[in-house]
């Protein structure tokens, strides 16, 4: 008898309804974490795997020794290397593409890179307009690692007691 | 002492002889120990203590790469004892290895990560300063990063031992200790390039694939080598249907485990400029790129206009090429009513040649020359001409103490000790060959044959001859050994006669080395205008290659050959060129008889890069893949000939899927054929030839200039070996007499051919030679390889 009168009031007195739009209300009136994108961004772990880039140390020479350990590792066969002896006899490559349609961003080539060169930076808002500007070169990948390198350099410290 | 004794490794008993070297034992029952300095072809030096393992009852661990097993022993090779060890020499050994991995050639295949993986610890004690050498400069063939070696010294070992030139030693001791090349020089042995194998780790690798590629790139395409008869085994890895590098595949039978540099590096060329990429057509006296349809159109044209005429068609074949372009290129022409082919491009004196065996070979198989007693080499330079052949022959002198004799046009060109090393002109050779037939009659008491027994008369032998007979009387297996440089003798028939009669009378096996990967292949397979295929007669002989230079043609057909350097011919391209009225060129590189005088030229696929068969000295038919994707718009021979038959030869039922189809063809013909270099030749000569007063060429062709291919390999031209060949030699007595020293320039002239060459003093040069190189550029006016020469200085 007593379950029943406390099945009709909650029925008539629409309880649960209320329960629900309290969790509503509180929202209401709490303060919002909604980020206004593109004029409002989240914040970016140093760990952050966007847009690769190829590196150069202080004095211009660039990081990559092609040893091909990326391309090796790449699960997507995204990289392609190819590599000769230049005229002042270290060891370079002439190719270094990533074609970022097969990437799959796992930050593998990244983790294999003994000399730090190919590292993905924060950056994940880009665009291709035409075919085959998916395939980054190594032209392309030395520029962006040339205007990112403050914030590459400053992520690669950031992350260094935990690597 | 019992055949065989017990021992345990490992709990599991095992059976071996006794005196055999555990490592050898554990291998052989698929126990591995790590090692580095031990190698199966290498003498035991023991200096890398990495396969120490625990035997029970030593107090220490003991080496297995120097520790004779004895029955009863107990060996754990995988214990805490054997391990720890293993361990600690793994760190000791990473003391002073840079660890630059991602930058060394050897990343990937390098056995020390292999081994420091398998049994190094993960850290190192090692705090303080490595140690770096410097490194040297040893030629074009090596690159050296001295840094990361581990001083196992196989390298060494090799020179001492298997190449028979310690050219690589080590210097100074303990941490100083360096290899290197005592002087700062090139290494200059033929075998060289094998350090780059045995080098476990990345202190030396191949220069000219220097940084182009890693080893999980690459596929592995297993082939023959080309550039001599004795057809070793390669390796060709590839990465996106490119040559990257060239390694030796194991075979006991042939090439052990070496192969000559030739081999490894000739490579370079599919990629040289030089390379015919497309069909070419004459108009206008200039050469146009045409589409092959129109190019196999016109062949087919002219060809059928060529077979309306009998005879009026030739053909030249290099014998480079495969066992199938040799038969289904003398198929064509004698289809076409021709008999007028030829790949003995080298040949002058086609005398004998009905006589000639139907393929000539080595006599005996390659491997039996390790055991020979004795042997006479004739007419050649085994060490730059067959160098896997020499060192099988230098094993036989080392280990089994074999007497080998050489008649031939240098002294002093083996890397062992000759029991008579005689030289001379093409003129004196013979003579030699006479007194030794002479010495042999008086030794074994009895007669050289009614035949000979003119020419004989007053010959006499003197103390070397007697040497030569006794050494072959002696020897239980001798062997009589004809080189290359006697094919292209001005009395190659009566040298041959001599030759055979010598092998007989000493009861050696008598052996004939060609230049090429298929030579023997070609007698087989037809290419000879007195033979068809299987070596039967052919109804009407046509034109050898020398009366091909010189007849007149409507189509004269070139297949891998260089007029101006591969034959050996007093001819002029000129007139070559005016006496056929169209050439049709089939060829892998281009060249400037091709340039000035074909009217159509043909790409051709290189043997990398098209399937086939080579034949080589000791009768292996061999057949390959094609490991290369065809530079250009070249095309596998095979099918360039295929196509041609089919269309020129209707009634013939040519139809091959693949060159395996026609490789069964021709071996199924070839099943009943014995080998058998004793066909008793009658040169018909009574007299042997006056010495002539004149100065004397002598020659051979330069190591590196065997074929196209090697001439188009940057690395192996830019060798100390290539350096050298260029120039003209003379004793130092001869040059006395003209006023001449090293380094000047002389000018050469023979018959109608002239040349200027630098001078070189070698006094292995016999007295009244001069030595010079065939098949380079500079001498391209001067082919034929004896004969009388004028020299004066510039």
């Amino acid at each position: 008898m007593i379950e029943k009168i406390k099945y009709y009031l909650k029925s008539y007195l629409f309880l649960e309804l209320l329960k629900g739009l309290s969790v509503t209300g509180g929202y209401f009136f709490k303060k919002k974490i909604t980020v206004q994108y593109p004029e409002q961004k989240t914040p970016i772990s140093p760990r952050f795997r966007g847009l690769h880039a190829l590196r150069r140390y202080a004095n211009g020479e660039e990081r990559c020794i092609a040893c091909k350990l990326c391309e090796a590792v790449c699960p997507a066969l995204a990289i392609t290397i190819e590599s000769e002896q230049r005229a002042d006899g270290s060891r370079r490559t002439t190719r270094y593409d990533i074609d970022l349609f097969k990437c799959i961003y796992c930050g593998f080539c990244e983790e294999a890179c003994p000399v730090d060169s190919i590292v993905e930076t924060n950056v994940f808002e880009y665009h291709f307009e035409n075919r085959g500007e998916n395939i980054m070169t190594k032209e392309k990948l030395l520029e962006i690692g040339d205007r990112y390198e403050a914030q590459l350099a400053a992520d690669r410290s950031a992350d260094a007691p935990y690597r | 002492m019992s055949d065989t004794i017990t021992l345990t490794i490992n709990g599991q008993e095992i059976q071996a002889k006794p005196g055999q070297m555990l490592i050898d034992v554990a291998d052989e029952n698929n126990i591995s120990i790590p090692r580095f300095c031990y190698h199966k072809k290498l003498s035991v030096a023991a200096n890398c203590r990495m396969c120490l393992v625990e035997v029970e009852k030593a107090l220490k661990p003991m080496p297995a790469c120097a520790t004779p097993v004895n029955a009863g022993m107990v060996i754990r090779t995988r214990s805490t004892k054997a391990l720890s060890a293993q361990k600690s020499t793994m760190e000791f050994l990473l003391i002073n290895h840079p660890l630059d991995c991602p930058i060394c050639d050897q990343g990937g295949e390098c056995e020390l990560q292999d081994v420091a993986m398998g049994f190094g610890g993960d850290i190192s004690q090692y705090t303080e300063q490595k140690r770096v050498v410097c490194d040297k400069n040893i030629g074009p063939l090596i690159a050296t990063d001295l840094t990361r070696c581990i001083l196992c010294t196989r390298c060494v070992r090799f020179g001492e031992e298997i190449a028979g030139l310690p050219e690589l030693g080590a210097t100074g001791r303990g941490e100083y200790t360096q290899i290197g090349t005592y002087i700062e020089k090139a290494v200059s042995s033929e075998l060289s390039g094998n350090v780059i194998d045995l080098c476990p780790v990345g202190a030396l690798t191949a220069k000219p694939s220097r940084y182009t590629s890693r080893p999980w790139e690459l596929i592995q395409h297993a082939t023959v080598a080309a550039h001599d008869c004795v057809g070793s085994n390669l390796y060709v890895h590839t990465r996106n249907q490119q040559v990257m590098r060239v390694v030796p595949r194991d075979n006991e039978q042939i090439n052990e485990a070496w192969i000559a540099d030739r081999e490894r590096f000739s490579y370079s060329s599919l990629e040289h400029a030089s390379r015919q990429l497309k069909p070419m057509l004459r108009e206008k006296g200039k050469l146009k790129e045409i589409d092959w349809e129109t190019a196999i159109n016109l062949a087919l044209e002219k060809l059928q206009a060529a077979a309306n005429q009998k005879g009026d068609l030739a053909a030249l074949i290099s014998p480079q090429c495969t066992l199938e372009e040799h038969y289904l290129l003398q198929k064509l022409v004698r289809g076409l009513g021709s008999n007028n082919i030829d790949h003995r491009l080298r040949q002058i004196d086609f005398s004998v040649q009905d006589y000639t065996p139907v393929m000539p070979w080595l006599g005996r198989s390659i491997e039996s020359l390790d055991t020979l007693n004795s042997a006479l080499l004739i007419g050649g330079n085994l060490r730059l001409e067959q160098p896997i052949l020499n060192h099988r022959l230098r094993k036989a002198v080392v280990h089994n103490g074999a007497t080998i004799s050489s008649i031939s046009t240098l002294t002093g060109q083996y890397n062992y000790d000759l029991t008579e090393d005689l030289a001379g002109s093409a003129e004196q050779m013979l003579h030699e060959l006479a007194s030794v037939l002479v010495a042999l009659a008086t030794a074994s008491k009895t007669e050289p044959g009614k035949d000979l027994s003119e020419l004989l008369d007053k010959v006499k032998a003197k103390k070397e001859h007697n040497a030569i007979a006794k050494s072959l009387l002696k020897g239980e297996q001798s062997a009589v050994i004809v080189g290359v440089q006697a094919v292209s003798h001005p009395q190659y028939g009566l040298l041959m006669q001599l030759a055979e009669t010598i092998a007989g009378m000493s009861q050696s096996s008598l052996g004939y080395l060609s230049e090429s990967a298929n030579s023997a292949g070609a007698c087989l397979a037809g290419a000879l205008p007195h033979r068809t295929a299987t070596g039967s007669t052919s109804e009407r002989a046509g034109q050898n290659s020398s009366e091909i230079l010189t007849a007149k043609h409507r189509v004269l057909v070139t297949m891998g050959v260089d007029p101006e350097l591969d034959i050996s011919n007093e001819t002029s391209l000129q007139q070559l060129a005016d006496n056929n009225d169209f050439i049709i060129a089939i060829s892998s590189f281009g060249n400037a008889f091709n340039a000035a005088h074909a009217d159509l030229i043909l790409p051709l696929a290189t043997y990398l890069e098209s399937s086939g068969t080579f034949v080589n000295v000791e009768g292996f038919w061999q057949s390959f893949k094609g490991c290369a994707k065809a530079a250009g718009e070249s095309r596998q021979g095979w099918k360039i000939l295929t196509t041609l038959a089919q269309l020129l030869l209707p009634g013939d039922a040519i139809d091959y899927a693949d060159s395996t189809a026609v490789r069964n063809e021709l071996k199924e013909q070839c099943r009943n054929l014995t080998l058998d270099n004793f066909v008793s030749i009658q040169s018909g000569q009574n007299k042997l030839p006056t010495r002539p007063r004149a100065l004397q060429k002598i020659s051979s062709t330069a190591i590196y200039a065997v074929d196209a291919m090697v001439r188009n390999s940057a690395a192996l031209q830019a060798t100390v070996n290539m350096r050298d060949a260029g120039c003209l030699r003379m004793s130092s007595e001869q040059a006395e007499k003209l006023s001449l020293s090293t380094g000047s320039k002389v000018h050469v002239k023979q018959g109608e051919g002239t040349a200027i060459l630098p001078l070189l003093i070698d006094d292995n040069v016999p007295a009244g030679c001069v030595w010079m190189p065939t098949g380079l550029e500079s001498v391209k006016n001067l082919s034929t390889l004896f004969g009388s020469v004028d020299v004066e200085k510039v």
